[in-house]
């Protein structure tokens, strides 16, 4: 896969060198830093075998480190994990490295510190056993890093406020009353989850024991995280690929081993892998594709292969995802393009068939096609056309981030009036339609609300033009096959909407039931979208014409 | 005078034939229902049914959770995704599919090791405005469940996503959507789908990589997003369709081939308040075919 995507590449100001641009995809945690990437790269082109992951416990029992969670911590962030690095040799480039992943994972598995904060910090200045407690914030005080004095954990708070990466974290924890807290044996804070780590245990390039903790309000993400962070740097500690296990007892009482490092087994089948992708490969060269993957597999006999999950491989949770990585190794372009043989007849959505069928005849009547926002702010539906906001059946949405996107549509009018103010440099007349949806509350359907396909045309002149709009409504209804007619057809019966002119508006009736609006629009309307003309305009519902009643 | 015959008695200063004539009044449609027109005649061409997609208000179940996506995932933010405050939730869902979803979300399921974390209904039952016409796709696989039949379905409409504007990207798009679902459909299927689709709009050199975007050359860039079968399996086997059922599916916006196809730098003169009605009245006819060099019948099996 890597190779694969290192196609886009661009030489620079004369230099000859190849810059290559990689894309990670996003659940590709263990390919977020270059230690994991360049093992991944040296596996996938055969010029290394997959490093085996081990967490070994210290020889001594007695030298256990151990991490205690308390109950309190439930009431914030209940879940904790923990790991050492043992032995290790940081260069400048891999601590960067090693700081760096730590910011992505914060960012992107994490969900900016939400799920999971990390905490890295040197073993030889803090004494274990550690406490993950939850302590109320004025008991809390301690000297936090990059800073040279104590604070307690108000005034960190008040201090990190308008500070430009560590604000934004702090309402995960800002109104609870108690904040996560990890101490070690002899008071000394280690951090404050997910805020900031203390000054007394901060690692430096030289630090040789790393103490990784890992706090989360998801269990299953903490440990992704730490067995990522593992994997790609115990290559540094003394006994390469190696990570020293923690043990985490749990206010019920329970004992966990950390990191977990699991190798999950999984057994597949060859021949359906090759049909899920479409080639036509043995088993022998499925595991070599599967290896060349970072995923060890060996053949059982027959078309059985044994796959073994690597705890770098968090995203592998279905065999189709083994499936997958088989095709990435096997290339993408190399498979055989072929079409799926089942006949199938193609067919229209009636409603959208009638829309496109009326958009073609409104246009060779004479009008251009517009196609406006759904989304608008509430004056556009209600103040602006006269009406009062509680009185319109429409949808409201919760967090619009401008006026423009408050509610949806519930007429089409205004997105034509505006389509009107900004085209006054045009030729009179204007001559605009539009058919689309808009949205209107509705208690029977499962959600609560429903679209409704409408047509609406408006005719903008330095007369009003009703005569023309009231035209082009019969030219609709004629080729709807729909009569000038009180019982079986349509007609128009007069009545005062405030959107338009007095004793100049009437509802379209179709059948007994009101279908639309059609009548000059107010001048008040007009005032209020910054209008300088007359305008006349229509809006119906089309609905019902795709099913004629009989 | 034509009828008395004065005309010939008359003399008449010769015509300036160098001038243009006078504009003719004529109706207009937009350049996107052009594009549209010929993507669904393409689609249909194929074989493909249109879906009914006329529903922009969506629970957060059929959008989200009924596709496999997990509940603290990042487009499930307020900051990608418009939420409802009126109506703010949806009624009842659909009971043992809703069990079957939670199950494969939590503890796993179906060979799944699944996402493992507490699946809420209160969120499930979130309404919002459809972040992608999957959510209707989705809908009609469930629907088809245990009586599973191959089909191919396609729409083209809007969808809503809570960005930051600009030149090309706006909070309401149109998504074009293809979906197969059949017995034993391969990796090989949906690189032949999508070859023989992109063919038609005049692109011939597709190439894949495994991110899932199939890109192209420079000169017409069509981002899909999420064309692929990965995370079907989580998605179809509990609406009771068959084991051996593969769906193959890809997406792009129909804003995007419209403001390359007609070179349109800013997508506020095609769309919205600021249309601009002359851009509408110049704009040709649309036609993709011309930019295929051969014969595109032929161009597939080769």
């Amino acid at each position: 896969m890597l190779v694969k995507e290192q196609g886009e590449h661009a030489g620079i100001g004369g230099s000859d060198e190849v810059i290559y641009k990689i894309e990670i995809p996003a659940n590709r945690y263990d390919l977020l830093c270059l230690e994991g990437l360049s093992v991944a790269i040296l596996v996938f082109q055969s010029k290394m075998q997959t490093p085996v992951y081990k967490a070994l416990a210290p020889s001594d029992p007695k030298a256990l480190q151990r991490l205690i969670i308390k109950p309190e911590t439930k009431k914030i962030r209940p879940y904790a994990v923990c790991a050492i690095l043992r032995d290790i040799t940081f260069t400048e480039d891999s601590y960067a490295s090693f700081i760096d992943l730590q910011d992505k994972l914060h960012h992107n598995l994490g969900r900016k510190r939400t799920l999971v904060a990390i905490g890295t910090h040197d073993l030889d200045t803090i004494q274990g056993p550690f406490v993950y407690d939850a302590l109320p914030p004025d008991q809390i005080k301690f000297q936090p890093l990059n800073q040279d004095r104590e604070y307690t954990a108000i005034e960190l708070m008040d201090l990190y406020s308008n500070h430009t990466q560590l604000k934004q974290y702090l309402p995960i924890i800002k109104d609870s009353p108690v904040y996560p807290i990890i101490k070690d044996a002899d008071g000394v804070v280690l951090s404050m989850p997910p805020i900031i780590n203390g000054h007394h245990s901060r690692i430096s390039v030289n630090t040789k024991n790393v103490f990784i903790e890992i706090t989360a309000t998801d269990h299953h993400k903490a440990n992704i995280a730490l067995d990522t962070l593992v994997t790609g740097f115990s290559q540094y500690c003394k006994n390469r690929y190696t990570s020293e296990i923690c043990e985490v007892s749990w206010p019920d009482g329970s004992k966990h081993r950390t990191p977990e490092l699991p190798y999950r087994k999984e057994t597949i089948n060859a021949k359906k892998l090759t049909k899920y992708i479409g080639i036509n490969e043995d088993a022998g060269k499925v595991v070599e594709l599967l290896c060349r993957m970072s995923l060890s597999a060996r053949a059982l006999g027959g078309s059985s292969i044994l796959v073994k999950v690597p705890p770098t491989r968090h995203d592998i949770i279905h065999p189709v995802d083994i499936y997958e990585d088989a095709a990435i190794a096997f290339g993408y372009n190399n498979i055989k393009k072929t079409m799926p043989n089942t006949f199938t007849v193609g067919k229209q959505f009636p409603l959208n068939k009638l829309s496109s069928q009326l958009t073609d005849q409104i246009a060779q009547a004479g009008f251009t096609e517009i196609i406006s926002f759904t989304l608008c702010s509430r004056e556009d539906i209600s103040t602006k056309l006269n009406k009062v906001i509680e009185d319109i059946p429409a949808v409201h949405i919760s967090n619009p981030k401008t006026a423009e996107f408050q509610v949806a549509r519930t007429t089409l009018l205004p997105g034509i009036l505006k389509a009107v103010v900004g085209n006054k440099s045009m030729p009179l007349p204007l001559k605009l339609f539009e058919i689309s949806d808009v949205v209107l509350l509705d208690s029977t359907t499962d959600t609560g609300a429903r679209n409704e396909r409408r047509l609406c045309a408006l005719y903008y002149d330095k007369k009003a033009g009703f005569e023309i709009i009231h035209g082009l409504l019969d030219r609709v209804m004629k080729l709807l096959e729909v009569p000038w007619d009180k019982q079986g057809g349509y007609y128009l019966n007069g009545i005062d909407d405030p959107t338009f002119f007095p004793k100049r508006c009437a509802e379209v009736m179709l059948k007994g039931t009101k279908i639309g609006t059609i009548g000059v629009i107010h001048p008040d309307v007009l005032v209020s979208y910054d209008i300088h003309m007359p305008c006349s305009a229509v809006e119906i519902n089309i609905e019902p014409f795709v099913h004629p009643m009989k | 005078m034509l009828m008395d015959g004065s005309w010939k008695k008359r003399t008449f200063k010769s015509y300036n034939f160098e001038a243009l004539g006078a504009p003719v009044e004529y109706g207009l449609i937009h350049p996107l229902t052009k594009i549209r027109s010929e993507l669904r005649d393409i689609f249909l061409g194929m074989g493909f049914i249109e879906m009914p997609t006329n529903r922009y208000v969506e629970s957060s179940f059929w959008n989200f959770d009924a596709l496999f996506q997990p509940q603290q995932h990042p487009a499930r933010d307020s900051h990608d995704t418009f939420f409802l405050k009126v109506p703010s939730h949806c009624g009842p869902l659909p009971k043992d599919y809703m069990a079957r979803v939670k199950k494969v979300h939590s503890e796993g399921d179906y060979g799944s090791k699944g996402y493992r974390y507490d699946w809420l209904e209160g969120e499930a039952k979130k309404n919002l405005l459809r972040t992608h016409t999957t959510a209707i796709s989705t809908m009609m696989l469930a629907n088809l469940g245990k009586n599973f039949k191959p089909v191919k379905f396609f729409s083209i409409d809007k969808v809503f996503r809570n960005e930051n504007l600009d030149a090309t990207h706006l909070a309401e798009f149109h998504q074009v959507e293809g979906v197969v679902a059949d017995h034993n459909l391969t990796l090989g299927d949906l690189f032949g789908t999508l070859n023989e689709f992109f063919n038609k709009l005049g692109i011939r050199k597709l190439m894949y990589k495994p991110a899932y975007n199939p890109y192209t050359e420079p000169s017409m860039e069509i981002f899909c997003y999420h064309p692929g079968l990965e995370k079907w399996i989580e998605m179809l086997l509990p609406m009771g369709i068959p084991e051996s059922v593969n769906v193959i599916a890809w997406g792009l916006s129909l804003e995007r081939p419209t403001m390359v196809k007609y070179n349109i730098n800013n997508i506020r003169d095609l769309l919205g308040p600021k249309v601009n009605l002359q851009l509408i009245s110049d704009n040709p006819i649309c036609r993709f075919d011309l930019e295929v060099e051969d014969n595109d019948d032929k161009s597939f099996h080769e």
